[in-house]
């Protein structure tokens, strides 16, 4: 799962729908991987519109990466030369970091989403369905 | 031949076996391929411009691998763990989460651009057990499907209706979770071609979806090109350019045309 993903996925269960805690999940005993990948700086920049800055923090923080501007990157734009740089280190961030092994937790209602091959697993056992 | 969805539930019926069967099989791939760029000319999403898109029952990611071919980034879901290994080890480039979509889409409000499901959403109407109520979870599906959606997203869906019942079911359990739009048919009259589309609106969009080739009055076209549509023509590579050369007149330094400029998509068959 890419770094990026981290972004959007909350917690499952419908009791944590309306919760504030159930974003972003809780990260922790990760294996990551980097991974080159094409560098596609218009699609960055329309995701960077929709990144809640705060939880792009907290989840490096998670993750051991606390070297993180405080604030979303301004003025971005794709063609212009003093964007690249920022766009590139996003693009390292967001599309090249992979989690392959971990746990998310809920922070509402902790349950535990187990990331196996790759693969974050959200079925939920009955009685939470 | 009986349904696949008559048989087992789906993450049983879609075990290593089946879904190597299923992704090998170039028969399979050829009509997914198809129908996923029926789906996405369906959606009609502003050409080059990248969005951001939900794949819903993925499967082993043959309908993803066209999304990517055709220039998006993709998320998956899929029930089936075996049907989803298969898809890592064909190294697709989405994301693939292993879930059940009838217990809700697990995105914040707004992630997606838009979003496709190809032949999965009938899987919506069984029971496999006795504590299982479709018309609910339909229902929790469309609700958390349509909030993942940004205001006026889109999404898609070919699916194998077993009767009228089904497709009336699956309608209006969208309908009650606020999606606009209807059912197309594509080759009504083939028993064997016959394909069922749900082609949904979460609220307002700026762009329609595309009717055109559906079954209903043809859509009016605009004769007058005026200068605003000519710019719209314009291509991606020269509407870059040209911002370009704006931005150099105005003394910015703007960045090298690099091979990845408005890129061009690989050919579709
Ligand atoms: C015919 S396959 C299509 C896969 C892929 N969309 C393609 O075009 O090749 C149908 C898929 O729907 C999945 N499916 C069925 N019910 C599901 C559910 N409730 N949630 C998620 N996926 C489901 C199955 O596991 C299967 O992989
Ligand atoms: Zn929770």
């Amino acid at each position: 799962m890419k770094f990026l993903t981290t972004n959007f996925v909350k917690c499952a269960i419908k009791t944590c729908d309306s919760s504030l805690e159930a974003f972003p999940l809780q990260y922790s005993e990760c294996e990551l991987v980097q991974e080159e990948q094409e560098f596609n700086p218009e699609f960055i920049c329309h995701m960077l519109d929709r990144l809640d800055w705060q939880a792009v923090i907290k989840v490096a923080k998670d993750l051991g990466n606390t070297s993180l501007p405080p604030n979303k990157p301004e003025d971005i734009d794709p063609i212009m030369e003093d964007s690249q740089a920022i766009l590139r280190d996003l693009h390292t961030l967001l599309v090249e970091t992979r989690i392959v092994e971990g746990k998310m937790i809920c922070r509402n209602c902790e349950h535990i989403y187990y990331i196996k091959n790759s693969i974050p697993n959200f079925l939920l056992p009955p009685h939470l369905c | 031949m009986s349904r696949p969805e008559q048989l087992a539930p789906p993450e049983v019926f879609y075990n290593d076996s089946e879904s190597f069967k299923y992704t090998s099989s170039t028969r399979v791939q050829h009509i997914q391929a198809k129908m996923t760029l029926r789906a996405l000319e369906l959606l009609n999403l502003e050409v080059d411009s990248p969005h951001f898109i939900l794949d819903l029952g993925c499967g082993s990611g043959l309908s993803g691998e066209i999304l990517t071919e055709e220039g998006y980034n993709w998320i998956g879901m899929d029930i089936s763990p075996s049907m989803l290994a298969t898809g890592i080890d064909r190294d697709v480039e989405g994301d693939l989460f292993l879930s059940d979509m009838g217990n809700g889409v697990h995105f914040r409000a707004g992630t997606f651009d838009a979003a496709i499901s190809i032949s999965a959403v009938q899987w919506l109407c069984n029971a496999d057990s006795s504590n299982v109520d479709p018309k609910k979870r339909m229902l929790r599906f469309f609700n958390s499907l349509y909030a993942s959606l940004k205001r006026g997203g889109k999404f898609v869906a070919q699916f194998y209706p077993m009767n009228d019942i089904q497709t009336e079911n699956l309608l209006n359990a969208a309908k009650v979770a606020g999606f606009g739009g209807g059912l197309i048919i594509d080759d009504p009259e083939s028993k064997r071609h016959k394909k069922y589309y749900m082609v949904l609106t979460a609220g307002q969009s700026e762009r329609n979806i595309n009717l055109a080739g559906a079954e209903m009055d043809a859509p009016e076209t605009t004769k007058k090109v005026n200068r605003k549509l000519l710019k719209k023509l314009e291509s991606k590579k020269e509407f870059i350019a040209r911002k370009k050369e704006t931005m150099k007149r105005r003394g910015k330094k703007v960045a090298l045309d690099s091979k990845f400029t408005a890129r061009k998509r690989r050919p579709r068959f």
